[in-house]
């Protein structure tokens, strides 16, 4: 393919290195620095997609982020991306793209047809249909409508590419590396801070790369050279191009998005960081975002071959594209003559000036005039024609504040329509920053008021529309911000000579009408491109009540695209303050939010996937579980075992073994993970007794005793054994889940409510692996380890502890149980856990020494009646209700917890209560989670008595049992309860916790 | 992503901290002496402003010190921070008081 | 008012729409109504809809500050279900649901409400015995439940990463078939509609600054467009519960914080039903329109600001991908925040105060959107009988004394 439509000579691209690239199926040539929009348009192709509601042809109508129209599906399989921009898309040697959302193609798509109907298809209209039959919305209707949904579509793969994140900090950091923002950098950079500048652009310049301007000596791509020259040789200045800052968040926290390999052929990307996010915590920043240009609103202003001036400048000057060869100008303002001029001097013919503004003067339309250029003021364009791409104009002169106009018309054939109605400054990241707008009836635009955040503003953004202003407040901006964060800034270095023509005024023109009244007729003013929303939707809003301007945002879906109405908003909200008869500032503006250009989630999440999406811990003796075959069980960031089957068993095999073994030899556990934390001061005691609902004081120095730990709320929080090492110091152990928050809560009272006490808590969790040797042979293989310690029964009682050396590791061993057999917890210090461990497994090899997981130790647990925090409880069970009153200090004056036990529900005699359950048939094992009903077989909803909490098949007694929370449980010893499950009803009998061992003979062994 | 002053280390991003919720609620000398009523107002009543706001951060992952911070919270403003009973910092003029 | 239908649309096509009748009426405040509603949003309307509709009252005005429906109506990511674990949650939320399901038809007005089937994720054995209690505790309770293991997961929603090795594998979801998504502006506009057409006042950019009292009763509202009496008052402020409840000297068990969502460009269809995790913070649904619509996790911070810290996002992200890793390359359009009001047990406050004449309905938290039909239903029950309904009864601002909590927080996770 031949590119017919690329100039000479000019522009920045590369014109030795040709491109391929196939679009909709079909291969073209571009050049490197080409976007792939230019190099479309180079190509002549304009139609690019489809509009969302109507199916209405659309081409390229901008060259940047504004763009409404031109989404692509770009590349295929795993790294396909929907919805991307034409002109954001740096062109590279293989890009595929097609046309979104059109079928069977975007030359003819079916859809069109939709056109037809949009005269019902006005804004709202399905708030008021769809409704009959009420069945048919889900059956028929709302599958429609969703299958219609939508533009490009997402990879069905894996995304095979990495995303990183990166921080920084900086004094200065600067958004728009156009004039302004470059000036501002080196202010900054000068004045000696460490300076950030970033533009969305592959390359700096921002709109001196559509310009042709001479700063003093230097033409502007000499002057961008020049600049971007000294910045780089600072080493205190971070350049990034191609990165977006998509977000201004407090206390100026911003995030941009680095598109570090998008450019890139495929082969050129592998290995390579895709994209990264930068979070950036700024000193002061300097937004220098510069303007988007206005469409103007006149009747089917929508069809390819209509596009921005500014734009058309652009691709005339930046890419040596003519994105038509006979273009007529529709313009409010004369900034935008310069498209004409520019065109025509790269061989394109301008074949008409439409200006709407009754007289015109000034440099620029002495130059159009001078190229011979017919100039046509006091005219608007009321109507276009075209298919595909625009053929001609229907031109008319106009009157000021007529409906309807009545001139007559007069046809102008082109293939280009260049439009201007003003340029909007980009204020969306001072939108964001909380920085009021305030309306400028001069300028006719939105311009940033006093900023909330620590920031400075410049260049076209700050209303500073020539280059000359745009030098000198970028300057300033970056000078006071390197003053404002320390800096002294340097000489303000002298103005250049700039030759750039002087503009007169703009004459703001909101809506053209047309041969009839808005709304009539087939004829549309489109607002919103890529939502199909019309001046007409705008006018039905305003009509039916809808007049804040978030309103007819919503009611129109105006602002809601991919592109979230950059080039919309602006004309939006002037149509309805027309409407309205109220001034501009009076109808408000939109909030804008973030992202200022879409961002994909891989970015977003970056590297934090997989395992690093939440740590992982494990215990020192992990990789021994794995070699010996655990499955394992998630708690907490934690990896415990769960249990370890042997080939062939099923789960329910391996846990009956392992509890058996436990029972009848000696089973072992690793319970490295449970919290541990060390708490010493003179004050220890006491913190303990306000903490724990039990009494600490008088527990004497080897001792261990259990607690219990509610909120002030009086529910149970968190449970574990406390030893005291000596008279100012305990060692508290807590849940393996709770760890991390028992101790943030103990610092909490320590810090905020008792500073008094003399206190201090350190974890020790990963200090100490815990080893547990359960069962009646536990004594004789911590024998054969620890042969110097003295395990009698009077020199080592249940509930003490003792420090010796066990397999040659200095050690702890604590006799508690959480089995109800003779149990030893040895603690070690951490690194020593797998050599224990093997150690322990080698003395108990002659015992057939069994190590079990945590099913099993909760099994073993529940047939001792002993909760799990958590499963037992769940944020609304007191100690009572466990039945656990003994633990309860009548004693204490206060502990935590302790006043909200008397409040009246807290005391209720029928709150549920901990049960154990037996069903009638002993191989029923009820599905924990299952709820509890005293009268079976009643009419839903039925009234609860509770649930059950735990449940297994226990291999110790030959059956099922389970823990239930059940209504007035206590008093209920002996009455049947009923579990109504899907398909049957269990019945069981309610009985005491302690299904085994009641007396607590087997704790010695 | 708030910047917060810690006292002791200085200002760290947000993420390093854990929220404590309205700060100056002390915990009654003698629950035992409250009614119901005066226990809830402990427990769970929160003055909830809009304003500036004297709130309760831990250095979770820094110093793991709990602290006071004066935060405006429409704005997210920081007035300033001060360590557990410290008197909190003057509020901007403008502020009419602890709103 | 007219009724809304393809064939009125017809018709007025041939006029060019030109003759389509206000939704509502922005009526200028009376000097006085027998209730007085503060705040715009769906539950506010719903109320005074309710009110009119069910209880005969006519003389109503809802105050809105801003615009109405502006509030989290406009903010949510519009989940709709009613399977929550206690019964008096189950029940105020199952009438709700029940009112949602003929509520296009009720107030003409399609709300679009698509029940395509809610899946709660579990993680963890914890999750799994909390799922399964959950759905026992709903279907005894007559809320249609399921619990699917991961591979019913799967069959469910194909996208859906079902791997073991995942760092927090699926394990298996409860499914409530019959909840789904619906269409937030509309229920805000529809109900407005339908309340406007039985003569309550809906008055816009209407800030209320003041709660006038007498001997402990209310006697109405001072504002911003001057004073207007009130024999009844019902706050439904959202956000702005506590500010309100200032006015009037009383403080509320409620804390106001930031709550995020986004939505990703629109896409082809590619999730069809609506899947929660609670324990990693994905709510993620698919718009009609095309967009992935998802909501984050809480900010932890009071705030009034309607903006949340942008780590909450990337966090919730990070989740995302790790249950939909086919969302890589799908970018976020936008995203937004509201003002939640929470309470200490993540339920709602539907109740009268120790000032006469004064109600609130507000701390719905997380979980309001879906709340919102019986929440007016019920509010306006109170409002009109001075005593709550059985429903709402439960939902008193006594149970902060007496300890009867509806701790909703293990049992939901984030209530979305």
């Amino acid at each position: 393919m031949t590119q017919a439509f690329r100039t000479t000579s000019g522009g920045r691209i590369d014109r030795k290195k040709a491109i391929t690239f196939t679009f909709n199926g079909k291969p073209y040539i571009g050049y490197e620095g080409d976007t792939l929009a230019s190099a479309l348009l180079a190509n002549g192709v304009h139609l690019l997609g489809r509009s969302f509601k109507y199916h209405r042809p659309r081409g390229i109508v901008a060259a940047g982020a504004e763009e409404p129209n031109s989404m692509v599906q770009l590349g295929e399989g795993a790294t396909t991306e929907p919805n991307i921009r034409a002109t954001q898309i740096s062109l590279y040697d293989g890009l595929t793209a097609s046309s979104v959302n059109v079928w069977p193609n975007v030359e003819f798509d079916i859809s069109a047809i939709n056109g037809l109907f949009a005269k019902i298809m006005t804004a709202g209209f399905y708030n008021k249909t769809f409704m009959w039959p009420r069945s048919m919305w889900m059956k028929l209707y709302e599958p429609v409508i969703r299958r219609a949904a939508g533009w490009g579509k997402a990879p069905t793969q894996q995304d095979p590419d990495i995303y990183d994140h990166m921080h920084l900090h900086v004094e200065v950091m600067i958004v728009g590396g156009g004039p302004a923002g470059l000036m501002a950098a080196l202010a900054a950079g000068r004045a000696g801070a460490r300076v950030l500048l970033v533009d969305e652009q592959s390359e700096f310049g921002g709109s001196l790369l559509s310009r042709k301007r001479q700063i003093g000596a230097k033409d502007e791509a000499g002057w961008i050279a020049e600049m971007v020259a000294e910045l780089e040789a600072m080493p205190d200045v971070t350049l990034l191009s191609r990165s977006t800052a998509f977000g201004y968040y407090d206390h100026n926290y911003l995030c941009v998005l680095e598109q570090k390999t998008d450019h890139l052929p495929a082969a050129e990307r592998v290995g390579k960081v895709r994209q990264r996010v930068w979070h950036v915590r700024a000193g002061q920043v300097v937004l220098a975002t510069g303007a988007h240009e206005r469409p103007l609103v006149f009747a089917d202003n929508d069809r390819p071959g209509i596009m921005l001036a500014g734009s058309v400048q652009t691709y005339v000057n930046r890419y040596g594209v003519l994105p038509g060869k006979k273009m007529a100008l529709f313009t409010n303002n004369d900034a935008a003559y310069e498209a004409a001029i520019d065109l025509q001097a790269a061989g394109g013919d301008v074949v008409a000036i439409i200006d709407c503004r009754s007289e015109v003067s000034g440099e620029l339309v002495d130059a159009a005039r001078a190229l011979d250029i017919e100039i046509l003021a006091g005219h608007a364009i009321t109507g276009t024609c075209g298919g595909k791409r625009v053929e001609s104009v229907e031109v008319r002169a106009i009157q000021k504040g007529a409906k309807v106009y009545t001139s007559a018309a007069r046809q102008i054939k082109c293939d280009l329509v260049a439009m201007s109605g003003g340029w909007s400054p980009v204020v969306h990241l001072f939108s964001q920053s909380q920085g009021q707008l305030e309306y400028d009836e001069e300028k006719a635009c939105f311009l940033p008021g006093t900023p909330r955040q620590a920031q400075q503003v410049a260049g076209a953004l700050a209303g500073e529309f020539t280059l000359k202003d745009c030098l000198a407040g970028g300057y300033k901006a970056g000078a006071d911000a390197a003053r404002a964060t320390g800096f002294t800034p340097k000489r303000k270095p002298a103005a250049p000579e700039i030759d750039e023509p002087d503009l007169s005024g703009i004459e703001p023109f909101w809506i053209v009408p047309g041969s009839r009244p808005i709304g009539e007729g087939m004829a549309k003013h489109f607002v919103d491109l890529q939502n199909d929303t019309t001046a007409a939707d705008i006018e039905l809003a305003v009509r039916e009540g809808f007049e804040s301007v978030e309103h007819i945002k919503r009611y129109t879906l105006t602002g809601f695209g991919t592109d979230q109405g950059k080039t919309s908003n602006i004309n939006a909200l002037a149509i309805l303050s027309g409407i309205l008869d109220k001034p501009i500032p009076k109808v408000g503006t939109t909030t804008f939010r973030p992202p200022y250009t879409p961002v994909s989630y891989g970015a977003l999440a970056g590297r934090n996937l997989g395992d690093w999406s939440d740590p992982v811990r494990v215990t020192s003796i992990h990789d021994w579980h794995v070699e010996n075959g655990a499955l394992f069980e998630n708690v907490g960031q934690w990896k415990r075992p769960w249990y370890f089957p042997k080939a062939g068993e099923t789960m329910q095999d391996a846990l009956n073994r392992e509890c058996l073994a436990v029972r009848s030899g000696v089973g072992v556990l690793d319970a490295s993970t449970l919290g541990k934390i060390d708490i010493r001061g003179p004050d220890a005691a006491e913190f303990l007794n306000r903490i724990y609902t039990n009494a600490w004081a008088k527990l004497g120095i080897g001792r261990v005793r259990y607690g219990l730990m509610c909120h002030e709320d009086g529910m149970v929080f968190d449970d574990g054994t406390t030893a005291r090492l000596a008279e100012d110091r305990f060692l508290m152990t807590t849940t393996t889940g709770g760890a991390a928050g028992v101790l943030d809560w103990l610092e909490e009272y320590l810090q905020t409510e008792w500073p008094e006490l003399k206190v201090y808590c350190n974890s020790v969790t990963e200090q100490w692996a815990t080893v547990s040797i359960a069962g009646p042979k536990a004594g004789a293989v911590l024998k054969k380890l620890a042969p110097d310690m003295d395990l009698s029964q009077e020199n080592f009682p249940f509930l003490s502890f003792k420090e010796g050396v066990v397999a040659g590791i200095d050690a702890r061993v604590f006799r508690i149980s959480f089995t109800g057999e003779l149990t030893y917890e040895i603690n070690v210090p951490w690194t020593c856990g797998r050599v224990l461990w093997e150690a322990v497994m080698e003395a108990g090899a002659e015992f057939d020494i069994t190590p079990y997981g945590t099913e099993s130790m909760h099994i073993l647990r529940a047939e001792k009646g002993f909760i799990i925090v958590g499963q037992e409880t769940d944020g609304t069970t007191t100690p009572q209700d466990l039945g656990m009153d003994w633990i309860v200090s009548k004693k204490k004056p206060d502990f935590i917890g302790k006043r909200s036990f008397t409040r009246s529900d807290t005391a209720r005699a029928d709150r549920k209560q901990l049960v154990g359950l037996l069903t009638d048939k002993p191989d029923d094992v009820l599905p924990e989670g299952a709820q509890l009903v005293f009268i079976p077989h009643s009419p839903k909803p039925m009234p609860m008595a509770g649930h059950v909490t735990s449940s297994y098949y226990s291999a110790t007694l030959g059956r099922s049992i389970a823990l239930a929370l059940v209504k007035g449980g206590h008093d209920r010893m002996g009455q049947k309860i009923f579990a109504p499950l899907e398909g049957k009803t269990v019945t069981a009998e309610i009985v005491d916790p302690v299904f085994y061992d009641k007396e607590g003979e087997r704790l010695n062994g | 992503m708030l910047n917060i002053d810690c006292p002791w280390c200085g200002k760290r991003h947000e993420t390093e901290f854990r929220y404590g919720g309205e700060a100056h609620i002390a915990r009654p000398e003698d629950p035992a002496k409250l009614d119901d009523a005066e226990w809830a107002e402990f427990l769970f009543m929160r003055t909830n402003t809009k304003g500036y706001f004297a709130e309760r951060w831990l250095h979770s992952h820094g110093c793991r010190r709990w602290f006071n911070v004066i935060r405006h919270t429409v704005t997210h403003e920081i007035v300033g921070s001060y360590k557990m009973g410290e008197k909190p910092p003057k509020l901007p003029k403008s502020a009419g008081g602890a709103k | 008012m007219v009724k809304y239908s393809i064939f009125t649309i017809a018709r007025n096509a041939l006029t060019s729409h030109k003759n389509w009748p206000k939704q509502w009426r922005s009526p200028e405040p009376k000097s006085s109504y027998d209730v007085i509603i503060i705040g715009g949003g769906g539950h506010g309307l719903a109320t005074a809809y309710y009110l009119a509709k069910e209880h005969g009252m006519r003389n109503i005005a809802v105050l809105e500050k801003g615009w109405l429906g502006g509030g989290n109506t406009a903010r949510n990511t519009t989940i709709v279900r009613s399977n929550y674990l206690w019964d008096e949650s189950a029940a105020i939320y199952e009438k709700s649901l029940q009112l949602w399901e003929g509520l296009a038809q009720d107030i003409n007005y399609n709300v679009m409400l698509s029940q395509r089937g809610v899946l709660n994720l579990a993680h963890s054995l914890g999750d799994v015995r909390e799922g399964v209690r959950r759905v026992n505790a709903n279907r005894l309770n007559g809320v249609d439940a399921e619990w699917l293991d991961a591979e019913g997961v799967k069959d469910f929603c194909p996208i859906i990463n079902i791997s073991k090795t995942a760092r927090h594998p699926v394990l298996g979801a409860t499914l409530q078939r019959r909840g789904g998504v619906a269409r937030h502006d509309s229920v805000a506009w529809g109900y407005a509609r339908a309340a406007d057409a039985l003569g309550v006042d809906i008055i816009q950019n209407c800030e209320v600054t003041g709660i006038k009292r007498e001997g402990g009763k209310v006697t109405g509202v001072e504002t911003t467009r001057g004073d207007i009496a009130a024999k009844k008052i019902g706050v439904v402020a959202a956000g702005h519960s506590s500010v309100i409840a200032e006015m009037a000297g009383i403080r509320l068990p409620v804390t106001s914080h930031p709550l995020q969502a986004l939505v990703s460009e629109p896409i082809k269809p590619v999730i069809d039903c609506v899947v929660m995790s609670g324990a990693v913070h994905v709510y993620v649904s698919q718009s009609d329109k095309g967009e992935l619509v998802m909501g984050a996790g809480i900010d932890s911070f009071n705030s009034y600001a309607q903006r949340g810290s942008f780590h909450v996002i990337e966090h919730q992200l990070g989740a995302c991908l790790e249950l939909f890793p086919i969302f890589s390359r799908v970018r976020m359009m936008r995203s937004w925040g509201g003002i939640v009001d929470t309470c200490p047990d993540a339920s709602p406050i539907l109740s009268g105060t120790s000032v006469e004449g004064l109600y609130f309905n507000c701390g719905w938290g997380t979980g309001g959107f879906k709340a919102t039909p019986g929440s007016g239903w019920c509010f306006a029950y109170t409002l009109a009988n001075d005593a709550p309904h059985p429903l709402n009864a439960p939902f008193s601002l006594s149970r902060f004394e007496s300890g009867a909590l509806i701790d909703e927080h293990g049992a939901a996770g984030v209530a979305h």
